[in-house]
């Protein structure tokens, strides 16, 4: 994989999100993939301390297919933007990139709209010659400040 | 212009046997007077001893709009001291949480205070010879709040007046005694970090959501119904993951949440899951079990293990979930904004799985992120746009209504009776001086 290839490979995940096309994204996780929102920072552990999210498949599932039923916060629907700087690729070795791209990432509903921002950082891994996310990290910049809903993908 | 404040007949008139006036939840002028008689005036939750072992330790948070801090004392002793300095009213400490070592000092003009809050020094103080100074209100320091401190939770009452510690919870503190003694040591610990979820909506739909049986199958079908979807082709004895086996009871049917039971208590305490609820079919953990015998006897132990309350609201501003070690603690900032924070514990000596369970359940239900928080939150914020229109000036609080329980001290009925509500809103009349 070249670096180009890595920094589309990130791209195309965000417009995935922002798309809505979830069954596309949720394909990109390996089967052990995680998606992690720490609640503090440098937080080194998502088991013995509390997160804003830490889902394996099952629960990114359970998510996909909640927003899919148009419950009630979801009505009317939520829409995403993300704004991505361009990856950086910290260390790639064996077939492992560590990658982290600065984002800015808004959330629009009704006539309400919030914006967030911070780091994401993704491990990508090879399986079969294609890129998958083995976990994506978002590290937001106000992780630990009182947040209202948040409701799609960051 | 205030109308409720100086009209005790109007002010009762918003609370009738079974409904209360949409006021209660939109008025600003309610809400003010809410802060001054009802959160000032009972005893309200500021944080847990484990959060400040050593002398000078703090933490800080804002009671009934007033900055507070919590500060252990040089003999062990915890103080709750108003966070505003004596001189020109400055908020002195802004960080949530650190240790003042033995002075406390405004960044202003460097008066500095002991952590008993009495006047260590003031800069040049004898410019304030020949006046008054010893007899003014600033000599007082940064004053004490009246502090009770029950197995490691930490209360204040701000007003001089109000109900004595053990009289306002009573029984209802048999819940906190339960979670505890979840340890066999008989011993918690705060950990984990804690979320902090805005809600653009009254305190009271919180409160009020918290012994609310009848919404789960309405509001979590989505988040409960799909959990259980994505289970169900899976075996009967198949090892469930901690979300699965978390998520799902949230799906039980009208039955299984009305056999539940919620007991109410005088001053507006309750709690859901009088008989069962929906932590008890969690994977039993043997050692563990084998240990708090050995710490409590047989048949305490059994006891303990076997009550698995569901939710209990120390009204106001307290409620807790003693089978899994998770609290919720409730921050009214404005009529329509209310904070909401969610702390973990650890039990001490008991195995990691159970503060697994805990960091997991909380981060599944009480995260900003939460597929099932989102959804009480909408709710809460269409009650608030609702109720902002007239045309029908009442909320209905009738279901299971029965006159009897006027007056009744402690009463258990059915699970998805909307008694816990109206016993609330009992409280809430007493104490705004409407009763």
């Amino acid at each position: 994989m070249t670096d180009p290839e890595i920094a589309r490979f990130i791209y195309r995940e965000a417009r995935l999100l922002d798309e809505k096309r979830w069954d596309v994204w949720y394909a990109l996780f390996t089967e052990d993939g995680h998606y992690w929102v720490p609640l503090t920072r440098n937080q080194p552990d998502a088991e013995m301390h509390t997160s804003l999210a830490y889902e394996d498949k099952l629960l990114l599932r359970l998510r996909i297919e909640r927003l899919r039923r148009r419950p009630p916060s979801q009505r009317p629907g939520s829409w995403s933007q993300h704004v991505l700087q361009a990856p950086e690729i910290e260390t790639a070795d064996s077939g492992t990139w560590l990658t982290r791209t600065a984002f800015h990432y808004a959330e629009a509903r009704g006539d309400a709209m919030q914006t967030l921002t911070g780091v994401m950082l993704h491990e990508l891994v090879r399986q079969d010659s294609a890129l998958r996310i083995r976990l994506k990290r978002v590290d937001l910049l106000n992780c630990d400040a009182a947040l209202p809903s948040i409701q799609l993908f960051l | 212009m205030n109308r409720y404040r100086d009209d005790p007949a109007a002010l009762r008139a918003l609370v009738r046997d079974d409904a209360v006036h949409r006021d209660v939840y939109i008025d600003p002028d309610i809400f003010r007077l809410e802060m001054e008689r009802l959160w000032a005036r009972t005893w309200i939750y500021v944080g847990h001893a484990s959060q400040v072992p050593a002398p000078g330790d703090y933490v800080t948070c804002d009671i009934a709009s007033m900055p507070v801090l919590m500060i252990r004392q040089p003999d062990d002793g915890i103080r709750v001291l108003r966070n505003r300095c004596a001189h020109k009213g400055a908020k002195i400490v802004s960080e949530w949480s650190g240790s003042a070592g033995r002075f406390i000092r405004c960044p202003y003009h460097n008066w500095s205070y002991r952590t008993d809050g009495s006047i260590a020094a003031i800069p040049l103080r004898q410019g304030y010879d020949g006046t008054d100074f010893s007899r003014c209100e600033a000599a007082r320091g940064l004053r004490p709040v009246a502090t009770e401190t029950y197995r490691g939770f930490v209360f204040v009452r701000l007003s001089e007046d109000g109900p004595d510690f053990k009289a306002y919870f009573g029984e209802s503190l048999s819940s906190i005694d339960y979670m505890v003694d979840r340890s066999p040591a008989g011993e918690m610990q705060i950990a984990g970090g804690v979320l902090r979820y805005m809600h653009d909506s009254n305190w009271k739909m919180f409160v009020e959501n918290l012994n609310d049986a009848m919404h789960p199958m309405a509001a979590h079908e989505s988040s409960a119904g799909t959990a259980k979807e994505l289970w169900s082709d899976q075996p009967d004895d198949a090892p469930k993951p901690m979300a699965i086996e978390q998520l799902v009871p949230f799906a039980g049917s009208y039955d299984f949440f009305d056999k539940m039971g919620e007991r109410v208590f005088d001053n507006g305490h309750s709690y859901s899951g009088a008989h069962f609820s929906i932590h008890s079919a969690y994977a039993a953990v043997p050692d563990y079990d084998a240990a708090m015998r050995r710490a409590y006897g047989e048949a305490r132990a059994k006891d303990i293990l076997g009550t698995v309350r569901h939710n209990t609201v120390y009204y106001p501003s307290l409620t807790i979930k003693g089978a899994i070690q998770t609290i919720r603690v409730v921050r009214p900032i404005a009529v329509d904004k209310t904070l909401i924070e969610s702390w973990s514990f650890r039990l001490k000596d008991a195995p990691d799985i159970f503060f697994r369970r805990n960091v997991t359940y909380t981060r599944l239900i009480n995260s900003p992120m939460s597929v099932v928080g989102h959804d009480d939150q909408q709710c809460y914020r269409l009650i608030q746009e609702g109720l902002a229109a007239g045309g029908n000036e009442w909320v209905n609080l009738q279901r299971d209504y029965r006159p009897e329980e006027r007056g009744a001290h402690d009463l258990t009925v059915n699970g998805t009776s909307e008694l816990p509500m109206r016993n609330q809103f009992r409280a809430w009349a007493h104490f705004m001086g409407a009763a």
